[in-house]
């Protein structure tokens, strides 16, 4: 997605708050000159005794409300005039700055909601394969530096333009070669900001590059200070951290040098421009062609101006930033989100899956090979091959994380593909093989899918996940808060929580995606147990590498290279000669050998 | 099971508490001294353009006598020359001490980690320590210089202001100066107040790292749990929240500088109207009037610099505070100073008094208790001959993790004993003691770097053809070749581009190059692929040659081969023997083995073997 693009789908909805805080800028820039014109009326023509300067209407007004004389002899009121002006000039000030940041930070909340609801609804796919560290930097920084721009240097840029607009009218009106001479070094100041800001960047990039590498060995060696205590290299790492930390140093300092050299030579420029001002200035008024309330209004004037024009400057050098960061915004973007066909049905599901010569294949690869077999409600059908057999696909296309290229598969006897894919997942009890909990408490956790649950079925649930008892044995149980600040979890227990988090949705397909692997045969038996009175003849697949897990199901399929080459039960399986028997009696041979160890034994003793 | 208790950090600026930070900084007395002097002399420079300005009305304006402005003109530019090169100075001199006293706070920071003992690291998250090493020590490096530059600059230039107006008219001065005070306080209400909400919103911009990536890192499981709308709707509330607070903070921010130009304008129109009538009776010259005016147009800036240094001030001392803290935690497991002066301390090794160990390690009545009172093991002996394998079975928080960080002394023991070579290890010093240690972990670490780099962690001397040579031990030279690169591939951060076997591989390779007398081998759990399972077994069984070992074992074959296993229940050895004789004991190890052991010889190696792969 275009860069522009980003920025104005995010602009929608703040653009009238926008023009209002430009406008505002504007105001208050105008009103800036007005003080200081007063303060040269007061100067000139109330104290001094100079005609009054300015276009014929103020002239008249002036002339009107009693001339000079009066002001004269109620100084008080052009103090107050002033005071008002100000103050004028400050409220538009306030509502730039409370409109820029109304409309920038709506902005920026838009364009984070968009981001966060963009990439959870990115495929399955996507997330396998994505690099969270990237993804949460383009969402904050990236956005962070849009934000910036659009709140605070978008608005200066404004300003200044307006500050010279304003200026030049009023500074010219006086005296064309006094303005001529007191804006000669405007150009320059602007012009000596941009291209040292431009060149600069290469420098910022280092120190960016030397921070993340400072951070990468800081990181590393914390997490891996058992590895560092046991070779003993502290020295070793002290000395490489030195080493980085020295050279960013170094860097930085660079970095502040050269931000020396410009800001002494910006102010170089700048207070020569006064100098310059003043001296001129006198000259003239010496010579009577203007005023000191001109003087001073110049001086004023200019020093007014150049602080805005020496940032302009800047932020146009760092534009390249932003555009950068939007393009990154617009990668994410771009990507494609998970999308229901529009006629999506929702059928009531009851668990009768038959697969009728589903293939998928996958970056070119066949993963699954006409796969045929059903599964009426309330079956369980264990799956069982090596690593890279395409049971975890097979499973996945059931939850419809992917999608088969061809053959059919049908739930209820409706087409899956037809089947809408939150609807499907709603119904689809999966459980990972490294579920993610939430930084949130055990109960929170358990009743992600369904907030709504009741206490009695989150028991019930966690129970027959066999994972109550370890729950009620922390101080806080239930309320448990996992994460940095909680407890951490060990992978068999989070398998038991995502188990009871799917049992809570009362799921009529449930699948173990290899999801009992960290928990001990002793507690998988269990399980296993009861879920087979508490599931309610829900159609359960089960992924394992235990054989005696797998033994007790309904429907055995055997895969390998994407093919079922064996199916049936048990039984009928052991009786074939195939992949599962040989397993078995191998499984038997190993057991028999080593009861006759024992017997060996026994006899020995 | 520790949850991390953040302490809670005073909000009163406490001067004890920079004195002692300035303490560190005391490397930088004669940069401090030198920015204190050059910002004197621009603070007095600023507040001297409008005294050139009144001699410029007064002298040739009002007179109307040019005569004299070429000398003025020289005079002023060598103001503005002179003011250039001090801003130059003082931004250099600063620049040196900002990122001087950073460097120092992250040097001295480092060396203290390095001595922490792992109690430490197992309580505090690493995230916590990163802040303090990283942001907070950047932030109190800019708060000191910078600090110090505007403080000098603040208080100069408000003198220098007043005293300058004082001296030009003590009259109006005092009338224009009556604005000060009520800038001050506003000033001072106003950046506590922006102080307060900048908290809030940073606050709240880190719940949105949190939640983003929580919610990236569970999309999957989100995805199985269609929680897509209520995620949303939680992340919302946090943008929310977010939007409002910074909205408010603006506000506040929007707010204080219309009012400081309102305040300077009253200042202004003071000046006019008693000025002027100055001028107008003839008190006063029209020079010091615009002199005056100018002031008013500036002296709101000191004002305001010091309110927003003395706010900085507040605000940075948490981050003083936390560095503080770690830098001066007291390391837990030290050694004796007389136990340094023979054999160094860990930065400064004295190898030569070093003898290496044979092997052997008795544990004599050690009893352990966590800084929480819960109590690991109690009055554990145990003998281990040199060149024994130990393998170490039991349930988890059954105290065989324990044993093994004893033994590494990444704890030590609460009382009782354990002696190498019948020596207190206390006594021979932490690094010699780590000199004979070999240790690979779970869950593998390496640092970024290449393969040869991570191999060589092991003996940091070890030549090109020592580290192949530890690599084609342990079996890992196949895989090596296999990278695009060989020994010279990138690892990536934390070894991200190896798979969990390769990079187990690698750490057996970096162990056996460091040839330790003790093996300490934390073994996988959970299955990892066939094929590097294999090369893993025969790994192990290279390195257990001649080597004391203990195994916190997983694996039936592993646990097999040992030449002692270990059952460790409730902290204390229940069985102890072979894998023959405690079978033939049918007790606990008995029944550890029908139920658990035997099912993986059901699981995945055995694809390995009836695949043929």
């Amino acid at each position: 997605m275009r860069a522009s693009r980003v920025l104005f789908d995010a602009l929608r909805g703040s653009r009238a708050v926008y023009l209002a805080a430009i406008i505002c800028v504007g105001l208050a820039a105008l009103l800036s000159y007005a003080a200081p014109l007063m303060v040269r009326f007061a100067i000139d023509s109330v104290i001094g005794n100079e005609p009054v300067a300015g276009p014929a209407i103020i002239v008249d007004t002036i002339e009107r409300i009693g001339g000079v004389e009066s002001f004269r002899a109620n100084l008080w009121s052009v103090v107050f005039a002033i005071v008002i002006v100000t103050v004028f000039s400050g409220v538009f000030s306030f509502l730039q700055g409370r409109f820029a940041a109304g409309a920038s930070e709506s902005l920026a909340e838009r364009l984070r909601n968009r981001l966060y609801d963009h990439i959870q609804n990115l495929s399955y796919d996507y997330h396998v394969h994505a690099s969270t560290g990237d993804l949460v930097q383009r969402s904050t920084s990236d956005v962070e530096t849009v934000r910036r721009f659009m709140a605070i240097q978008f608005v200066e840029v404004g300003r200044a333009l307006f500050m010279v607009l304003a200026a030049l009218p009023i500074l010219f009106s006086v005296n064309t070669r006094f303005a001529l001479v007191s804006i000669s070094a405007i150009p320059v100041v602007f012009m000596f900001s941009l291209v040292f800001f431009r060149r600069i960047q290469r420098t910022f990039q280092m120190v960016d590059e030397s921070d993340g590498r400072l951070s990468t060995v800081l990181q590393e060696g914390l997490t891996g200070v058992r590895v560092v205590r046991a070779f003993g290299r502290q020295r070793f790492e002290a000395d490489r951290f030195d080493e980085c930390s020295q050279l960013y140093r170094d860097l930085v300092y660079k970095l502040i040098r050269q931000m020396a050299a410009y800001w002494s030579i910006s102010d170089l420029l700048c207070l020569a421009q006064i100098g310059v001002i003043v001296v001129y200035g006198t000259t003239l008024a010496v010579a009577g062609q203007i005023t000191i309330g001109t003087l001073l209004l110049f001086v004023t004037a200019v020093t007014m101006l150049l602080f805005p024009i020496r940032q302009m400057g800047r932020i146009l050098a760092d534009m390249g930033r932003m555009s950068v960061a939007l393009k990154r915004i617009g990668e994410i973007l771009a990507v494609n989100v998970e999308q229901d066909e529009e006629t999506a049905v929702e059928p009531p599901i009851r668990g009768h899956v038959v697969f009728d010569n589903v293939s998928f294949a996958y970056a070119g690869r066949e993963v699954l090979r006409d796969v045929s077999f059903e599964a009426s409600p309330g079956m369980t059908v264990a799956l069982l091959g090596p690593t890279g057999s395409g049971k975890s696909t097979l499973v996945q296309l059931l939850s419809r994380l992917y999608d088969y290229d061809r053959g059919s598969i049908r739930i209820d006897g409706i087409e899956l593909r037809t089947i809408r894919k939150r609807w499907m997942r709603r119904h689809v009890g999966f459980v990972l093989q490294e579920p993610f909990l939430f930084a949130k408490t055990i109960r929170e956790n358990i009743s992600l899918a369904r907030s709504k649950s009741s206490e009695t079925d989150v028991y019930r649930v966690a129970e027959t996940a066999a994972v109550h008892d370890v729950i009620e044995s922390f101080d806080r149980g239930y309320e448990t808060p996992v994460g940095e600040r909680g407890v951490t979890l060990s992978g068999g227990q989070k398998q038991r929580v995502a188990i009871a988090r799917a049992l809570l949705m009362k799921p009529p397909i449930l699948i173990f995606d290899d999801s009992l692997s960290a928990v001990d045969t002793e507690t998988d038996a269990r399980i296993r147990k009861a879920l087979s009175t508490a599931r309610h003849g829900a159609t359960t697949f089960i992924i394992s590498h235990r054989l005696t897990t797998l033994a007790q199901a309904d429907l055995i399929l055997v895969l390998d290279e994407g093919r079922i080459v064996q199916s049936g039960t048990h039984e009928t399986l052991l009786a074939e000669t195939g992949m599962y028997s040989r397993l078995w009696n191998m499984q038997r041979k190993r057991h028999d050998e080593f009861e006759q160890e024992l017997l060996a034994q026994g006899e020995r003793t | 099971m520790h949850a991390f208790e953040e302490k809670d950090y005073s909000k009163k600026i406490d001067l004890g508490l920079w004195r002692k930070l300035l303490g560190y900084a005391k490397a930088y007395r004669r940069h401090l001294l030198g920015i204190s002097m050059v910002m004197v002399l621009v603070a007095v420079i600023d507040a001297s353009f409008p005294v050139m300005t009144r001699y410029a009305v007064d002298e040739f304006i009002v007179p109307g006598d040019a005569s004299g402005i070429g000398l003025f003109a020289v005079g002023y530019a060598a103001l503005v020359v002179t003011q250039a090169f001090l801003i130059w100075m003082f931004i250099s001199l600063a620049g040196a001490v900002e990122t001087g006293v950073c460097y120092d706070l992250r040097q001295r920071g480092y060396r203290r980690l390095q001595e922490l003992s792992l109690h430490y690291y197992d309580t505090t998250p690493t995230g916590w320590i990163m802040t303090r090493m990283t942001s907070d020590s950047e932030r109190l490096g800019e708060t000191i210089s910078w600090g110090i530059v505007d403080i000098m600059w603040g208080l100069t230039s408000m003198t220098a202001f007043g005293v300058f107006m004082l001296v030009m008219d003590w009259r109006l001065a005092l009338i224009v100066l009556s604005v000060v005070p009520p800038l001050a306080i506003l000033s001072y209400v106003f950046q506590q107040k922006i102080l307060k909400n900048q908290r809030i919103v940073r606050r709240t911009n880190s719940r949105i790292t949190g939640a983003l990536n929580e919610g990236i890192m569970g999309a999957k499981t989100t995805k199985t749990l269609v929680r897509e709308d209520a995620n949303l709707a939680e992340f919302q509330e946090i943008t929310g929240d977010m939007r409002r607070y910074s909205i408010r903070t603006a506000v506040v921010q929007s707010l204080y500088v219309p009012i400081v130009l309102t305040l300077g304008s009253v200042g202004t129109g003071l000046a006019l109207v008693f000025g002027g009538q100055g001028v107008l009776s003839g008190a006063v010259s029209f020079g010091v009037l615009v002199a005056f005016v100018s002031y008013t147009v500036q002296f709101f800036d000191p004002v305001r610099e010091m309110a927003r240094v003395l706010t900085e001030f507040q605000s940075a001392q948490a981050a003083a505070e936390r560095v503080m803290d770690m830098i001066e935690t007291e390391a837990e497991i030290v050694d004796d100073p007389e136990i340094v002066a023979r054999f160094g301390d860990v930065f400064d090794p004295k190898r030569e008094n070093w003898t290496r160990a044979s092997g052997e390690v008795t544990f004599r009545d050690v009893t352990f208790t966590y800084t929480g009172g819960e109590e690991v093991l109690r009055n554990f002996n145990l003998q281990v001959d040199a060149g024994q394998s130990i393998a170490l079975v039991g349930e988890t928080g059954s105290g065989k993790s324990t044993i093994v960080n004893l033994l590494c002394r990444f704890y030590e023991p609460s009382s009782g004993q354990i002696l190498v070579d019948g020596v207190d290890y206390r006594d021979r010093g932490l690094l010699q003691h780590y000199s004979n240690l070999g240790y690979v972990l779970q869950q593998p670490h390496l640092f970024s770097g290449s393969v040869r780099e991570n191999i060589r962690y092991g003996r940091l001397d070890a030549s090109d053809t020592e580290v192949e040579a530890a690599a084609a031990l342990v079996g890992a030279t196949t895989f090596i070749q296999r990278l695009e690169n060989g020994f010279e591939s990138e690892v990536g951060e934390g070894g991200s581009l190896l798979s969990v076997g390769e990079k187990q591989l690698v750490s057996f390779a970096r162990a056996i190059l460091a040839d330790p007398v003790f093996f300490v081998f934390d073994e996988a759990t959970s299955s990892i692929d066939t094929e590097a399972e294999r090369l893993i077994q025969n790994a192990i069984r290279k390195i257990l040659q001649g080597r004391t070992s203990f195994i916190i074992a997983h694996r039936l074959s592993t646990i097999r081969e040992a030449d002692r296993i270990l059952v460790i229940a409730d902290g204390e050895i229940a069985e102890d023997g072979n894998h023959e004789t405690l079978i033939a004991q049918r007790g606990m190890y008995y029944n550890l083995y029908m139920n658990q052991f035997a099912a993986q010889e059901e699981s995945i190696p055995v694809w390995g073997e009836t695949t043929g792969r």
